[in-house]
């Protein structure tokens, strides 16, 4: 089987390195600028799906930079999609008479994120581990509530009141419409490629942003972080500023996603950000492999395939066999009621066979190999 | 002015002092060494003027600058540079990045330089690399091995990785915790050339914690004892030698005292003049 595969590729691998890196990436551009064109083609009507898939991606992407390079678990992300999200409803809903322009909102629903991951940060600084995990799931718990009782908002001392009753998030129902972007005289609107090639276009900044980060002073200090803050700070990063830094980019990055998918849905609800999200967020992140760019956005896209894709297409083809073999309970079945059960499950072989996630990047590959050969001769060391 | 000065410091954990007011003074351009049996303090001296642990009282200061209870950062920033007893690199990290990592405070770029990668962002990051590629060179961890992740070098490259990156810290003070610990007679001599080139090529003033007698007599210039947190003997390695303190610290009292008689019988037969030393 290898061998197939290996005679397969030879003349791929003949191509020079450099070369073969600009193929790649040639095709993949193409690819992805194509994909609407060959999905009308094909009939596919997925457009709107790959659009969310894409916004899931970047979610996990700016997790990447808290829990894969800085080390920080973080288990309330979904607060800072939130908070994105919901900066952009109450900047554009019309009730609160300012309907701002989009492309301002989003601005500052990064801004808005940001500052809020500087807020959760800091009680959290002293803590490791486990707690930090335990803080930001009380995080992630607080932030819809919030929201979700904002609908009624009073300030004032006595008879004094600069606020009363005020209505900030709309409560559970949520805000609806959310202001839509338009670039001129276009706006956007139901048809799903215009949304698609915009949330592409932010998708490749954070792409940017991540490998910018991973190689430079603050990306090097964040792994430093990781491996060992005592070691860390005895060489001179100041993990306070460091931790902050990585707490406010990664929220940044979610505030970008939220002001999109507001957009985007024209109505946001407290409902949508449960503690669920949050944990999707992260398989995402594991799966692919945590520090890894290019493992967390194949790791993510999988995962949605799976979830959305996958699991439908099990269910037909489930239920049709059922009902050829007359097997009521197989007629019935939905397997996408099982999605939970199923990453779970993923979740839990990932972590004892390959806990270096799917796609470790080449230097871990190599790193992994390092350490096989090494293991007898340290043995030998005892 | 010592370059590095502790007055009268002291630090109590519970009911326990770990330290109790230690005078020492490191003069600069010297290789000091800090020895004493296990438990004497000596560790939770370098914690303490490395900014891990805080002095219950007294003053460190360094240059004369006052560092007791800083941050680590804050001591590494201002000239303090040091390594660990039981290696603490950044494991999954190149040996190139954990030098880098050493240098972090000495570079400017900020975040957002990294994101819009500025032209002055990318010519500081090629010259640190470039320094750290010497740095590695100078420790002898050149060719590829920068590129080796740091948990996979042998352990003697390992410790020499670690005062590579203490030494991109740019600092006036290196202390060493243990360098030669674990290391077979032969990377132990290696170890010791690096120190000794490391203060006379780079005039890094130097403090280590040994247990390896042979280094610590062969390459001090100024040898402190502590024992229970205390300082017992201070002076060169033939005076230290000489002190009977010490060795009954090392050895306990019976066998300093069979010792001595022992000498004693012997300069008595033999005439000889010194007495009293090992």
């Amino acid at each position: 089987m290898t061998q197939i595969w290996h005679s397969l590729t030879a003349p791929w691998r003949a191509i020079p390195d450099r070369q073969r890196q600009i193929l790649t990436w040639a095709f993949l551009i193409l690819l992805f600028l194509t994909f609407p064109l060959v999905d009308k083609v094909f009939n596919w009507g997925v457009v709107n799906d790959v659009t969310d898939v894409l916004v899931l991606v970047i979610l996990a992407l700016g997790l990447n930079i808290v829990v894969g390079y800085a080390g920080l678990l973080d288990l309330g992300y979904a607060a800072f999609f939130a908070i994105g999200a919901y900066t952009t409803g109450i900047l554009t809903w019309p009730p609160h008479h300012l309907e701002l322009n989009f492309w301002i909102v989003i601005w500052a629903a990064v801004i808005v994120a940001a500052f809020f991951g500087i807020i959760i940060g800091t009680p959290t600084l002293r803590l490791r581990g486990d707690y930090l995990a335990i803080v930001t799931l009380a995080f992630g718990e607080i932030v819809p509530v919030v929201i979700r009782n904002l609908g009624s908002v009073t300030i004032g001392v006595g008879s004094w009141q600069l606020l009363s009753d005020f209505n900030l998030t709309n409560g559970v129902q949520g805000l609806n419409p959310v202001g839509r972007p338009g670039l001129w005289g276009f706006t956007f609107s139901f048809d799903p490629t215009p949304w698609y090639y915009l949330i592409l276009i932010i998708a490749a900044l954070v792409i940017l942003a991540n490998v910018r980060l991973q190689n430079s002073r603050l990306g090097r200090a964040w792994m430093a972080l990781r491996e060992d803050e005592t070691a860390a700070d005895c060489m001179g990063v100041d993990p306070i500023r460091t931790k902050l830094l990585a707490f406010a980019i990664g929220a940044s990055f979610s505030g970008f996603a939220g002001a999109f998918y507001a957009a985007k849905l024209q109505a946001i609800f407290p409902e949508l950000f449960k503690f669920n999200l949050s944990v999707m967020i992260l398989c995402m992140v594991i799966l692919g492999g945590m520090g890894n760019i290019k493992g967390v956005v194949i790791g993510g896209m999988l995962l949605q395939l799976f979830d959305r894709v996958v699991l439908t297409q099990t269910t037909i083809l489930a239920r049709s066999v059922g009902e050829a073999l007359h097997i009521s309970a197989l007629a019935t079945i939905d397997l996408s009621l099982w999605r939970w059960f199923f990453f779970g499950l993923t979740m839990v072989v990932i972590m004892v066979l390959r806990p270096e996630g799917l796609f470790p990047s080449a230097v871990r590959r190599a790193e992994l190999h390092a350490a096989e050969e090494e293991a007898p001769r340290a043995a030998e060391k005892g | 002015m010592a370059l590095l000065e502790a007055r009268r410091i002291r630090k109590q954990f519970g009911g326990l002092a770990a330290l109790s007011d230690l005078d020492l003074n490191i003069e600069k351009g010297m290789i000091a060494s800090l020895i004493g049996p296990n438990g004497a303090g000596k560790t939770t001296f370098f914690n303490m003027v490395s900014g891990i642990y805080k002095p219950t009282s007294g003053q460190i200061l360094l240059e004369g600058k006052e560092i007791g209870g800083l941050r680590p950062n804050r001591v590494t920033a201002l000239g303090l540079g040091r390594t660990f007893q039981n290696i603490r690199l950044f494991s999954n990290m190149t040996a190139l990045e954990n030098v880098l990592v050493g240098m972090n405070c000495r570079l400017k770029s900020s975040w957002y330089g990294a994101l819009l990668r500025t032209r002055s962002v990318m010519q500081e990051e090629a010259k640190a690399r470039e320094r750290a590629q010497e740095l590695l060179a100078y420790v002898g961890l050149g060719d590829d091995k920068g590129e080796t992740f740091a948990k996979n070098l042998p352990y003697g490259l390992q410790r020499r990785l670690e005062i590579a990156r203490a030494l991109a810290t740019h600092p006036k003070l290196m202390l060493l915790d243990e360098p030669t610990a674990g290391m077979n007679p032969q990377e132990t001599v290696g170890a010791m050339a690096l120190i000794k080139r490391v203060r006379d090529e780079l005039d890094i003033t130097i403090l280590l914690i040994e247990h390896d007698m042979k280094v610590v007599m062969g390459i001090s210039d100024c040898i402190t004892v502590l024992d229970y947190g205390a300082k017992i003997a201070e002076g060169t390695p033939g005076q230290v030698r000489a002190n009977p303190k010490v060795i009954e610290a090392y050895l306990g009292k019976g066998v300093a005292a069979q010792i001595r008689r022992t000498k004693q019988k012997v300069a008595a037969e033999t005439g000889s003049q010194e007495d009293g030393t090992i």
